[in-house]
């Protein structure tokens, strides 16, 4: 949006012949004049076709370009580079809703070329802080785990962490199908695929197909075998068609990517090819910042009707959170949804481990009016008891069941059950009311003393709140 | 005029020929579009230059034009109740000239409004002799805090006039000395220098932030430094926020260095609304923000903590205490190293610059209680709390272990409390301070005289449960003998009934010192006399069914006048309903 005031040079076209080098997705040209940083070009193959590319740095007149279609058959001496002037940019207009777009924008479905409504700058600006509005609309995704105790609220970004082979496309495909906001508004989904397979895709299209939700989605889809490069593109022009949407046709907009971690090793592989000091991993030490220019791409503004809402998904290499790409994640995004393993083998569907989940912008989304009064407390209390009885299950693997106390086998009784009946709730939707009364079932079973933190609730919500005192102290 | 040309771009970092002259940390204008940057790196005529915006569409051959002056902070009456970027830009005058939600790049706008006028009351007389720090005259700046105009350091001289009482503009001249120097209502400092003081105090007296946790076991004192590290969703932010809001301070600096959007605008939208313990107004009176989200240049980023603390020195200078909260240092430490990396220095360890500890040293070496420069003895603070974002939790990362080196409190927030919902996450086990030598005399004095003593058993306590439940872990509770399991159960009741503080509950989100005392002390009680009766063949059940057990856990939540009033008797309460239990 920015960066043509810069650009206002000569029109003439520019083409050069004079690539030197050649390594991993980059080649460097010799000779350029009036190169600008950022600026898009087109390599003009040998056999007259052509790929596009990107400025990743100029230095005097030498700059280094990132291919994204990659560099096989590339030579340095027919092959010719020209400078397009200006930075890399995406048509945008309403039409795209129902689309297939490739991972740099352009229509793959064999429908209708897109008349541009606009050309929009793919980096975009930051929001600037002064003018975001406070999220506050609970989004009711119908999943127990996220809308019970990590709630989602529109303008948020609450990535779901995953591992290999586990249902987080399910989940998301749950998620697309059933979220929906108290005024009723459908979301509009932008879909962002990176490096996924065959098969998702067309998990995900016929997913679409079937619940008629195709024709409010934009398809972004870069496979596994497409360009790798070109993956560093998608997230970023998924996310100015979703800022168009949202905040120039006041839609409420559902940005899912998928999945980062292809988009994280995209950018190392550039990186080592331009030989930069690695950091963690060999992952670039600028990831956190390039990250941030995609999550933090998500959000309300003051008088703005529309919103984006973000989804990421990404897989933890070896499950381990601590990895660099759900670290860095995790560090700017306003909460995570944790996958686990060991719920998955034990055929609990969505596989949530509500533990190390979390819900950042939860409380601006619940409580009466938007929820329910007792939602934070009924969290709270969920929370601590299941966390209680994984506590007693570890103990119970050493001493046995017969060494605990009735509470502590009450707790662990709990624990179970919460995974069965709260989390693994199956392929159904569930409304918020639904959700808070199972806890206060499950709860029920709990001795009445140990419910300190729905104190407030009891008389109101506990199943036997008549009854129930009489357990009061039974420990 | 030194005008360079730009000869390389890679990212934030570029490099441009031609800039002979120019001196290091020196603000240049890149390209154009007139893009705000700071010179990093001399080799004779090249200079490589930190860009604090986006820089796509530069163009090699652009200009380069030095500033000849280093980055500068503007500092006068309206800093309070600001929102500044990075580097000073008023986010709010940003959106209402620009007309956009988004910041474009190449905007500049003033740091001060210029044509607001501020009622100046002069102290000084004509003919007076000043030297920096001296107080010119003063002028209310909101409802709350009185600004008092300096003469900037290292100006001195006779003063040759002075305005009469009045309104005037931060540009309008207020005194002349007999040199013909012109002082205004706003001076100029550049942010990498500290402000001079006359000399540092020793801290004393303690930096009250109402969490029991913080203020019983780990206190800081004014002018003092702590660093809270934990990993993400451990609830640093939460605390940090807290602590602006409750901390015993005259003024608050909040940077939020590389925060997420949302939360910096739940500061935003939550500050102005926020209504003032200490003085009844709004709590945004008395506060600046200094806001650059993740995604805002990453050089800005790291201009931002030396923003914030170069507006906390001013205040201190004035004689007021100020707390500055740094959420994250981690994002600063991470810029420093993004643009080490650009600049393909040699990479210390996991990446950082090797002067990355003596950066942090510097800058954590800014807070200090301090008697001001100028006259009338005024002392100041500055009291300095960073957060610090281990990558995947782990404390011994760089970051952390430079910053526990320059730092005299740590409270470490602890990842599995955090899931168990225990807010505030603070472990009671790493965390440790050093100021408590320092502070106890004032709780000794002002809360009660066994206040230490009260502290270490409780501390003890705590302790002692992390090695029984060690023993429970191997061989099952009911291993363990009835005077152990009731240390078991007393620190429960510490951590559930003291620890536990819930910052969204409108009682408990601030705890007074000796409400937090008589807490630990009723607990304590309990703990005392179940003692004395177990000796005595009563059992634990009938100790832990006692009704003033649950009486202990709602204190927290008690307006605190009704509970300090209550707890006195509570405790003798306690004793005679276990004294009265009878050996079954």
């Amino acid at each position: 949006m920015t960066a043509e005031a810069t650009l206002d040079r000569s029109l003439l076209s520019k083409e050069y012949r004079t690539l030197t080098y050649v390594t991993g997705p980059l080649i460097f040209v010799e000779n350029v004049h009036g190169v600008a940083y950022n600026e898009m070009v087109a390599v003009l193959m040998p056999d007259g076709s052509e790929r596009s590319g990107q400025v990743l740095e100029v230095s005097g007149t030498t700059a280094v370009i990132q291919v994204f279609e990659g560099t096989q058959g590339i030579d340095v001496d027919a092959t010719r580079v020209r400078f397009l002037e200006e930075v890399a940019k995406i048509d945008v207009a309403p039409e795209l809703l129902g689309r297939i777009l490739n991972g740099t924008g352009k229509p793959i479905d064999g429908g209708a070329p897109i008349i541009p409504e606009k050309r929009l700058d793919i980096t975009g600006s930051p929001i600037n802080p002064y003018r975001r509005a406070q999220p506050a609309d609970f989004i009711e995704t119908g999943i127990s785990a996220i809308d019970g105790l990590n709630t989602l609220v529109r303008g948020q970004k609450l990535p779901i962490f995953s591992g290999s082979g586990l249902p987080a496309n399910e989940l998301a495909a749950q998620i697309i199908r059933q979220a929906r906001v108290k005024s009723g508004e459908e979301f509009a989904i932008v879909f962002g695929a990176m490096g996924i397979t065959h098969r998702e895709a067309a998990y995900f299209m016929s997913q679409f197909e079937t619940t008629g939700a195709l024709e409010r989605v934009v398809f972004f889809l870069n496979l596994a075998d497409d360009p790798t490069v070109e993956r560093l593109l998608t997230p970023k022009c998924a996310l100015t068609v979703a800022e168009y949407l949202a905040f120039e046709k006041d839609l409420q907009v559902l940005v899912i990517l998928s999945d980062m971690t292809n988009y994280c090793e995209a950018l190392r592989e550039v990186s080592t090819a331009r030989e930069e000091v690695p950091g963690r991993r060999g992952y670039p030490g600028y990831m956190y910042t390039d990250l941030s220019t995609i999550y933090e791409r998500a959000g309300r503004i003051k008088g703005q009707k529309g919103s984006v809402t973000q989804l990421p998904i990404l897989t933890m290499p070896d499950d381990d959170i601590t990895h660099p790409i759900p670290d860095l994640t995790g560090y700017i995004t306003e909460g995570q949804i944790v996958l686990s393993r060991h719920l998955h083998r034990r055929g609990v569907f969505p596989p949530i481990d509500v533990l190390p989940c979390l819900s950042r912008l939860m409380n601006l989304g619940i409580g009466e009016e938007k929820t329910r009064d007792d939602h934070r407390a009924v969290a709270n209390q969920l929370y601590a008891a299941y966390a209680q009885g994984r506590d007693l299950r570890r103990l119970v693997a050493i001493v046995g069941e017969e060494a605990l106390s009735d509470t502590d086998r009450r707790y662990l009784h709990f624990a179970d059950e919460f995974e069965r009946q709260i989390v693994g709730q199956g392929d159904v939707g569930r409304s918020i009311e639904d959700t808070l009364g199972i806890g206060w079932e499950l709860m029920s079973e709990l001795p009445m003393g140990e419910l300190k933190r729905v104190r407030d609730f009891i008389d109101k919500y506990h199943p036997s709140s008549a009854s129930g005192g009489g357990e009061m102290g039974d420990l | 005029m030194i005008v360079g040309t730009l000869s390389k771009i890679t990212g934030p970092v570029v490099v441009a020929d031609g800039m002979t002259g120019t001196k290091m940390y020196d603000v240049v204008r890149v390209g154009n579009a007139g893009l705000m940057g700071e010179v990093i790196r001399l080799e004779g005529e090249l200079a490589t230059i930190q860009v604090y915006e986006d820089t796509s569409g530069l163009l090699i051959g652009e200009p380069v034009e030095s500033t000849e002056g280093a980055l500068m902070l503007e500092l006068g009456p309206g800093l309070l109740s600001s929102i500044y970027d990075g580097i000073q830009r008023p986010l709010p005058v940003i959106a209402d000239d620009t007309g956009s939600d988004f910041i474009a790049r190449g905007t500049v706008a003033s740091a001060l409004d210029r044509t607001k006028t501020w009622e100046f009351t002069p102290v000084a007389e004509v003919g007076q002799q000043v030297t920096g720090g001296d107080v010119l005259g003063t002028t209310p700046e909101g409802a709350t805090v009185l600004h008092r105009v300096m003469v900037p350091p290292k100006m001195s001289g006779k003063i040759a006039k002075i305005v009469a009482a009045g309104s005037y503009t931060v540009d309008d001249v207020i005194a002349v000395l007999d040199d013909g120097a012109e002082i205004k209502m706003s001076q100029w400092w550049p942010v990498r220098y500290g402000r001079p003081y006359k000399r540092k105090l020793d801290p004393t007296t303690p930096f009250m932030t109402g969490m029991r946790i913080l203020d019983t076991f780990f206190p800081v004192a004014l002018g003092g430094n702590a660093i809270i590290p934990g990993g993400f969703g451990t609830g640093k932010t939460v605390t940090q926020q807290s602590l602006a809001k409750w901390a015993d301070v005259d003024i608050i600096v909040y940077v939020g260095c590389g925060e997420r959007g949302n939360e910096m605008t739940e500061v935003l939208a939550e500050f102005p609304e926020l209504d003032d313990p200490r003085t009844g107004h709004k709590l945004m009176d008395r506060t600046v923000l200094v806001a650059n989200t993740s995604n805002m240049p990453v050089a800005a980023r790291e201009a931002s903590i030396y923003t914030g603390v170069t507006l906390a020195e001013y205040y201190r200078d004035m004689g007021y205490n100020v707390a500055m909260m740094a959420d994250s240092t981690s994002r600063w430490g991470e810029a420093l190293r993004e643009v080490s990396g650009r600049l393909e220095e040699m990479p210390g360890e996991e990446g950082y610059p090797a002067y990355l500890a003596t950066r942090l040293a510097s800058f954590y070496e800014r807070s200090g209680r301090v008697e001001a420069l100028g006259d009338g003895e005024r002392v100041g603070s500055v009291t300095m709390v960073g957060a610090v974002s281990p990558p995947g939790g782990d404390m011994s990362e760089p970051m952390t272990q430079n910053s526990l080196r320059v730092t005299g409190a740590f409270w470490a927030l602890d990842t599995s409390l955090a899931h168990r919902r225990h807010f505030p996450a603070i472990s009671w086990t790493k965390s440790y301070t050093l100021y408590l030598g320092q502070v106890q005399d004032w709780f000794e004095s002002k809360v009660s005289d066994d206040w230490r003593a009260v502290r270490e058993r409780a501390m003890f306590i705590l302790q002692k449960e992390t090695e029984l439940q060690e023993i429970v872990q191997l061989v099952g509770p009911d291993a363990l003998p009835e005077t152990e399991k009731i240390i078991l159960e007393v620190a429960r009741m510490i951590r559930e009934d003291f620890l536990q503080q819930f910052a969204f509950d409108a009682v408990d989100a601030y705890c007074p010192p000796e409400k937090a005392y008589w807490i630990l002390k009723t607990i304590l009680a309990f703990h005392d006399a179940a003692t004395q009766a177990m000796s005595r063949g009563v059992s634990l059940r009938q100790v832990l069914q006692l009704p003033s057990r649950d009486e202990i856990s709602t204190l927290k939540t008690t307006p605190h006048d009704k509970a300090l009033e209550r707890m006195p008797e509570l405790v003798q309460q306690i004793s005679e309903q276990i004294a009265g239990i009878e050996v079954l």
